[in-house]
């Protein structure tokens, strides 16, 4: 398929997930992955938001090429997280993956409507849950172009 | 798996001035998994008016995911996808931009237009196949897109 990048540095991974098990199954999926890959988690919305804005001790975090993001979190949720990063002209470029239990209609179209990139409901399955991850993982990084580094 | 049985077929609105490039599409649709409905626009002018479902197109079904090239006479993707993006009945619809230009400028503005993703068209054969065919594997099947509640038709 299409390469993104002419340079080799790893795909850089944003994922906001408040649930641990769910955290170390997408580790393990992007582990195994064929796409070389850095995944830094962050547990809240509101972390999530330093973090893309390198504030405080996330002033040296590298600009996501992609965030794979829960819808319900702590503190601020996902649908906030969305708002604030497609409101914001240096962040609304990175493409956001929806990756939540949900299956609710209202869900679905709330998240494309605040400008999700993508909404994939998270398998109860382990099995599924990986492949789900693998499945993105592919598409993302394989298929799609990823916006380029400096199009802030 | 998102879409289940019962489900009405998915309709995709393809945005393609080259009939070439819309046969080949519509060929590898045909072999999906699911069942859809492809419906081709020529130009920005005539997405517009189906989306909206004006003169001709009232009573159009919207469509459940649009495939948009860029570069098109009358009205190019970038205008679509600003006009469609902006839109409270239509913003909801994910938009996949399929040009054949791989220019970081391009992929970059049809992100801040909030296109959903931008994939770059193979120039061989095969490799145009490929990429339409793993387009609807992971947005049919992977994805869940919204089904629900969009406008039953624009009016």
């Amino acid at each position: 398929m299409n390469s993104m990048r002419s340079d080799a540095r790893p795909i850089e991974i944003l994922l906001v997930e408040d649930n641990p098990g769910d955290v170390r199954l997408t580790q393990e999926a992007l582990r195994e992955g064929r796409i070389r890959n850095r995944l830094s988690v962050v547990e809240d919305g509101e972390e999530a938001m330093r973090y893309l804005r390198r504030e405080g001790e996330f002033a040296q975090a590298a600009r996501p090429d992609v965030v794979i993001l829960d819808l319900n979190l702590p503190r601020m949720n996902g649908r906030e997280v969305l708002r604030e990063m497609k409101g914001d002209p240096r962040l609304k470029s990175i493409p956001v993956v929806v990756l939540s239990s949900s299956e609710a209609e209202q869900d679905v179209v709330a998240a494309y409507d605040l400008h999700a990139n993508c909404y994939v409901t998270k398998p109860v399955d382990l099995d599924q849950f990986v492949r789900a991850i693998q499945s993105i993982e592919h598409f993302w990084f394989t298929i799609v172009k990823l916006p380029p580094e400096e199009s802030a | 798996v998102s879409a289940g049985e019962r489900d009405p077929p998915l309709e995709i609105l393809l945005v393609e001035d080259n009939p070439g490039d819309a046969r080949l599409t519509r060929e590898a649709f045909r072999e999906a998994c699911i069942p859809c409905n492809l419906e081709v626009a020529r130009d920005g002018i005539e997405a517009l008016g189906r989306l909206r479902g004006e003169g001709e197109f009232a009573g159009t079904p919207l469509p459940h995911l649009v495939l948009l090239d860029l570069n098109m006479p009358r009205m190019d993707g970038r205008e679509v996808l600003a006009a469609l993006k902006s839109d409270p009945l239509l913003r909801a619809i994910p938009v996949v931009v399929l040009s054949s230009s791989e220019a970081d400028q391009d992929v970059a503005a049809a992100y801040d237009l909030h296109a959903n993703c931008y994939v770059a068209k193979p120039v061989d054969l095969e490799g145009f196949i490929a990429v339409v065919q793993a387009i609807q594997a992971f947005w049919f099947t992977v994805v869940k897109l919204p089904r629900g509640r969009l406008p039953e038709t624009a009016t």
